[in-house]
Formats: C-alpha cells, structure tokens, sequence
C-alpha cells in the first residue's frame, strides 16, 4: 500500500462528504441558481432562489 | 493470484457472517453482544451488495455505462443535474431515512430480537434493495416518470389509478401513525414539550439569518439551530424542574393531539416558509447526526442484548401489539426491511441526478443497506433494555394496569422482572414523572439510546439530557414528515381535483388550499384522535394498518417492476422481483384478513367491535365501535386494491408471455453518453 496517496484519498473523502452536505442542505442549488441566471449572491437573490426551489420541494414526499 | 486473494477475502466474510447469524439465531437462554447483530449486517448487506445486486445489474437490467442519462440529456441546472454517485448516494439515503426504521423494529422487539433482526436482513437484500434499485432504474430510462406514471404506462389506467389510491392511502395513515407516536412520547413531559416548542422560536430564527443575514448559507444556519436546539434541551431540565413553568407545559395526549392538529393545517395551508424551510434543514442535520451517533455508541459500547432471541409473545399474545409472529413482525417492520415508500423517492428525486445509470446501483441497492442498518441500530437500542423495562414503557394501560405496582407485577408474572421502584428511579434518571404506558416505540427507543450514549459519554448524568435529546430529535424528525406529507397529500389531491373542476387545481387558488388540506388534515387526525382515545394506546391497531398501507405500496411497486422485467424478456429473471412480491401479498393479505375477521378482540378489529357491543355502555363505546368498523373498512379497500393491481398485473403478464400482446416497454430512446467518451480521452 502507497501511503504517500492516504492524504489525498482522505481528501478527496472530505470533498466528497462536505459536497454531499452542500448537496443535501442545498446549497449546491443555489450556486446552480445563481449560475443559471448569472446572479450575484444576496438577499434577494436567495429570495428568489427559495420562491422558485421550494415550489418544487413541496411536492417531494417525504419518507416514513 | 489476486483473484485468489479476492475469492480467500469473500470466504472470510461469508464465514464470518454465517458464524454471526448462527450467534444470534442459535443463543438460547444467555445474553449475546450487540456486535453479534452488527457483524451480521455487515456481512449479510456486503454479500448481497456484491453478489446478488451484481448479478440483478448484469442479468436482469443489464445496466448499460453507454445510456445517456436523463441527468445528463436533460440538464437544466434546476430538476436534472448530473452529479457524484456518493453525492446522489447521501442525497438519496437522507430522503428515505425516516422515523419508520426507528419505530417498527422497537416494537416488533417484543418477539424478541431474532424474528425482527432476521426480517430486516433478509427483507432488505431480497426485497426492500431490490424495490429500490429496480424502481430507481426504470424511472432512469423513463425521464425520470414518477411510480404512478409507470404503473399508468406500463400496467394500465387501473394500476395508475391504484398506485394513487394507495400513495394517498398510506400518506394518511402514515401521518396519523407518526402524530401519535409523538403524542404518545410528549403527554405529561414538560421537558420534551418544552424542547419540542422552542423549535419553533428557533426554526424562525434560522429563517431571518439564512434570508438577511448570511442568505444560502444553509449549513452554517442549520450548526447554529443545533447548538440553540442543544441549549432548548439543557433549558428544559430547568423548566420541568420549576412548577408553574412545567405546569405551563404538561399537556394531556388529548391537548397535543389538537395542537398538531393545527399545526398539520396551519402548515399546509398559510405560508410559513420561514418556519417550515429551516425546520426542514434542522431536522436532516440532527437526523444524519444522530444516526453517524449512535452507529458510534454502539460500535464504542458494544452492549449487551438482554432482549432474549424469541420471547412467549410469538404466540400473538404480545402486549405492544396483539398478532403472531407472521404476519405481524413483517408488517410492523417496514422501513428496514422493505418500503413501498422508498418507491416513490427512487421515482421522484434521485433519478434525475444519477450521471451514469450504473451508479444506480450502489445509490437503489446501497442505500436502502444503509436504512437497513439503521433499523438494525434500533433494534439494538430497543434490546439493550431489560425486557422488563421494555414491556412496562410499551404495554398500555388497558393490558397491564394503571398503577405502578400492578403493571410491574403483571410483566414480572411474564416471565420478565421489573419492580416499581426500579421503573420511578429509570424515570427519575431521564427527568419524567412516568415512564409506564409510553406507547409507541419512541420513548423506548429514547431510553435504549440514551443508555448507550450515556455509557459512552457522559455517564449515568447525563442520562436524562441524552433521553430527551433523542425525543426531541424524534419528534422533530415526525413533525417534519408531518408537514411536508400534508403538503404533498395536498397538492395529489388538487391535482386530482383539478381534472373535476379546473379551479380546484391551481395551487394559488385559496379556496382549493383550504379545502384540500382540511381534508388531508382531517383524514390523519381522525387516525391520530382514535389513537388518543382508544384505551389501548392505539397503536395496536394503528401500527398494523399503517404497515400493511405501506406493503401495499411495495406491492404496487413490484409489480410495476415485474411487468417491465416481462416486457423486457427478462421473465427468466422475473422471480427476482416476483419473489419479494409473492412474500408480501401473504404477508399484507393474511394481515388484513386478521385484522379484519380474527376471533380474538386484540386482533381483529371486527371482534373488538362486537365484543364492545355485548359489553356495559359507556360514553365512549359508540364511537370506539365506530372506529373499529372504519378501520376494517379501510383495511378491506386497502387489500382490494392490491387485488386490483395484482389481478391487471397478472393478466398482461400471462398474455406477454402466451405472446398475445406485444411486449412494449415505454423506455426513452438510447442516447450515447459523452462521459464514456470523456473517460477514454
């Protein structure tokens, strides 16, 4: 075993976990929003950012 | 060589697994360590991952790497966006982790851990992973189409119509199944009722800081709820300890029943996003880390199971819930073993995320292990209490009587010692006045997990602060499933209302928000007041039904995936999803049958009725009589639209195979990924 490569694999597990978080909690979506409509993050941009997500989260079940 | 290596590696597991299971299933008359369980799993879940999902990904659905995606064909940044596998894998798992897993195995532990433990383990691999990752592929090579629209597409008009009936069904029973779980866990608690309401204060808080202060910073929000949410229940101590404050909030099972009640309608029906949104986020954040806490505790601890393997309830007996063995451990057991639920997330979400169509695979099949493996965590936490202890938190009032002294002489004449005093001082230790008659698996599952974390950290003191951080995490985790599942019943219903008269169908319009969550909040508060009322702690007969709803759904789901395993001509291979459907129509028709006809009044609801009306006439025995028809009743509709479902199933599927109808699946067209092309570069 190569253990000059356990950094980087724990590093690319720590990336991966914390993209999961931003995925999970978000996040992720509203870097895409801010993207997608070429928006600088602010107040009203996250306004409009939740107003246009949670029409779309409202209908997602939610599982027992 | 190093298949040789690979080939010694598998070997090891596979005796390492089958010395685990033999450990527990074989155990009689001593105490085991919990490790036994978890080694088990682990084993059982890494076989199944690598064997049995391999061969239904190569054989069965021949996932193909060169398929474009819906993700990646339709991406638009918003719905479909191409993303990590372990990504879409913690996407998906923090959808489908839900109370379900928490609560069912604790109460199927009163036929000891064996019967529940070998269910989920067999359950999951066979059935519940394979619902999950069949369905999660054929949503994929269907744009992402949600369960309903295959069984319309693919079944027929009355298998959609079925699917609907059933995802309506089961969210009304779920919801009042889970409200009186909560119920069940906050009357007469100031402490968890305290915790439970400054929530609200704090979701609101959340709400302001993530809008004006830092917008879209959602983690950081969510940390700092958590720490409030930590402070609310060191505050609580404080506030059961002061008696106008307590009396404040020591509320009757009738009182909390109303209040969210309300808040079911109010958060349906009035936008409170700053409230719902943050509380939404808290509850993942407090979710994900309770689970990666207590997996910890366990591994840290490695308890000792004083459950033994099979107890005398077996015989259907049982005081949490009247049934034998089968069917009732495998309708109560659900979420960890199989979920028609489950099939709605792999239709929903998850199917317009997946990048490459193998990684279905490990997300469909992979996380639903991970569920498993959380309902094996319950079990545990369920069995490291004594099973005196156990039955005096989950046995009614009705069963085991009223008084201390008389409840601990009856579960101590099972066979299962417990003495008053040993109850008042476990109580005096999590900070209630009472634990007897605490049905509903919540609290007893927050006992057993206290004990492993305050063995784990922070000894016997901080006993009482890990007990109500689990029913506050509980709690917090069912109010939320609470008012999204209200949401979502909502809008099925405008949905459908909306083909009868187009008004009622528009979202915005007031009026139709109104009246559809008043109906969907009237529908599971009628489930949770006969809960409330019923004098056997209602879960006896609300368990049972909600499990059976859901079996309905997995069986909805499986024969979706059966009729397109046929269609594909893979029927070779169609007892890989015919055999989990088999096991659940006998599981959730000899159900129903018993909750309906059985003799025995604890059992079936009609017998419980009759024998409510040969008794003496109270205020109360119209309306319990009442209750047991319509619970019968619906019992009755929801077998019949198995019936339904399965007999236009069976139908194309005979006249597919007899070649008299052409065998067409309504798959999206192939399309060439570019990854593949990427990855040879």
């Amino acid at each position: 075993m190569n253990l000059s490569l356990v950094p980087a694999c724990l590093k690319s597990c720590g990336r991966v976990f914390t993209e999961a978080l931003y995925e999970i909690f978000d996040e992720s979506a509203y870097t895409r929003f801010l993207a997608r409509h070429q928006l600088a993050p602010s107040r009203e941009a996250y306004a409009e950012f939740l107003l246009e997500n949670e029409a779309a989260k409202s209908r997602r079940p939610r599982c027992c | 060589m190093r298949k040789l290596v690979r080939v010694l590696i598998w070997l090891l597991i596979a005796t390492a697994g089958a010395l685990a299971l033999a450990t527990i299933a074989l155990h009689r008359g001593e105490e085991i360590n919990a490790m036994w369980m978890v080694v088990a799993a682990i084993c059982t879940y890494a076989l199944g991952y690598r064997f049995y999902s391999k061969f239904i990904a190569a054989k069965v659905l021949a996932l193909d790497a060169q398929r474009a995606t819906p993700a990646e064909r339709l991406e638009n940044g918003r719905d479909f966006v191409t993303t990590n596998r372990w990504v879409v894998f913690g996407h998906h798992f923090a959808a489908i982790a839900g109370p379900g897993p928490l609560v069912g195995p604790v109460l199927a532990a009163q036929f000891g851990y064996l019967p529940g433990t070998l269910w989920i383990l067999t359950g999951a691999v066979f059935g519940g992973c394979v619902q999950d990752f069949v369905i999660l592929l054929f949503s994929i090579r269907r744009d992402g189409k949600s369960l309903t629209e295959m069984a319309r597409s693919e079944v027929g008009k009355i298998g959609g119509l079925v699917a609907y009936a059933a995802i309506i069904g089961i969210i009304v029973i779920l919801l009042g199944v889970c409200a009186l779980v909560v119920v069940n866990a906050l009357k007469a608690s100031p402490w968890g009722t305290f915790t439970i309401a400054m929530t609200i204060p704090i979701a609101l808080l959340m709400g302001v800081y993530l809008r004006r202060l830092r917008p879209g910073k959602v983690l950081e929000t969510s940390i700092l709820g958590f720490a409030l949410v930590l402070l609310a229940i060191w505050g609580g101590q404080w506030v059961s300890q002061t008696a106008d404050l307590a009396n404040w909030f020591t509320l009757s099972a009738s009182a909390l029943a109303i209040l969210i009640i309300v808040y079911g309608f109010a958060a349906s029906a009035l936008p409170v996003w700053l409230l719902l949104a943050p509380r939404d986020y808290l509850s993942t954040f407090v979710k994900l880390g309770t689970i990666a806490m207590l997996a910890l505790g366990i591994i840290g601890l490695r308890p000792t199971l004083h459950m033994p393997a099979l107890t005398r309830f077996i015989d259907g007996s049982g005081p949490v819930f009247a049934g034998k063995v089968f069917p009732f451990a495998f309708i109560t057991i659900a979420c960890g073993a199989i979920s028609g639920f489950h099939a709605l997330i792999s239709s929903g979400t998850t199917p317009k995320l997946i990048r490459r169509e193998t990684e279905a695979r490990m997300v469909g099949y992979g996380a639903m292990m991970a569920e498993s493996m959380v309902a094996i965590m319950a079990m545990i936490a369920a069995c490291v209490l004594q099973p005196g202890t156990y039955f005096a938190i989950n046995s009614p009032a009705g069963i085991v009587g009223q008084a201390p002294e008389a409840a601990a002489g009856t579960i101590s004449n099972w066979g299962f010692p417990v003495t008053a005093s040993e109850m008042h001082s476990l109580a005096q230790a999590v900070g209630e006045q009472t634990l007897y008659n605490r049905t509903g698996g919540a609290p007893a599952f927050a006992v057993g997990m206290a004990h492993i974390f305050s063995h784990s950290l922070g000894g016997h003191a901080l006993m009482a602060i890990w007990y109500h951080f689990a029913i506050m995490f509980e709690a917090l985790f069912i109010l939320t499933v609470l008012d999204a599942g209200t949401r979502v019943g909502r809008f099925m219903i405008q949905d459908a209302l909306g083909h009868v008269w187009k008004p009622l169908g528009r979202t915005s319009w007031y009026p139709s928000i109104l009246a559809t969550s008043a109906m969907i909040v009237l529908g599971w508060g009628y489930f949770l007041w006969q809960g409330v009322k019923d004098p056997l702690g209602g879960i006896n007969s609300l368990w049972p039904l909600f499990g059976i709803a859901n079996q309905l759904l997995a069986t909805v789901a499986l024969c979706v995936a059966t009729t397109i395993v046929i269609k594909m001509g893979k029927a070779r291979y169609a007892w890989v999803t015919l055999a989990p459907l088999v096991w659940l129509v006998a599981v959730t028709f000899t159900g129903s049958w018993q909750k309906i006809f059985d003799a025995n009044p604890r059992i079936g609801f009609l017998a419980h009725a009759r024998q409510l009306a040969g008794g003496p006439a109270t205020a109360m025995t119209g309306r319990l009589i009442f209750n047991d028809r319509m619970d019968a009743v619906v019992t009755g509709i929801l077998i019949s639209m198995v019936a339904v479902i399965l007999i236009e199933s069976a139908i194309l599927w005979t006249r597919v195979l007899s070649g008299s109808r052409e065998a067409l699946v309504k798959e999206t067209p192939f399309v060439s990924t570019r990854f593949a092309a990427e990855e040879q570069v």
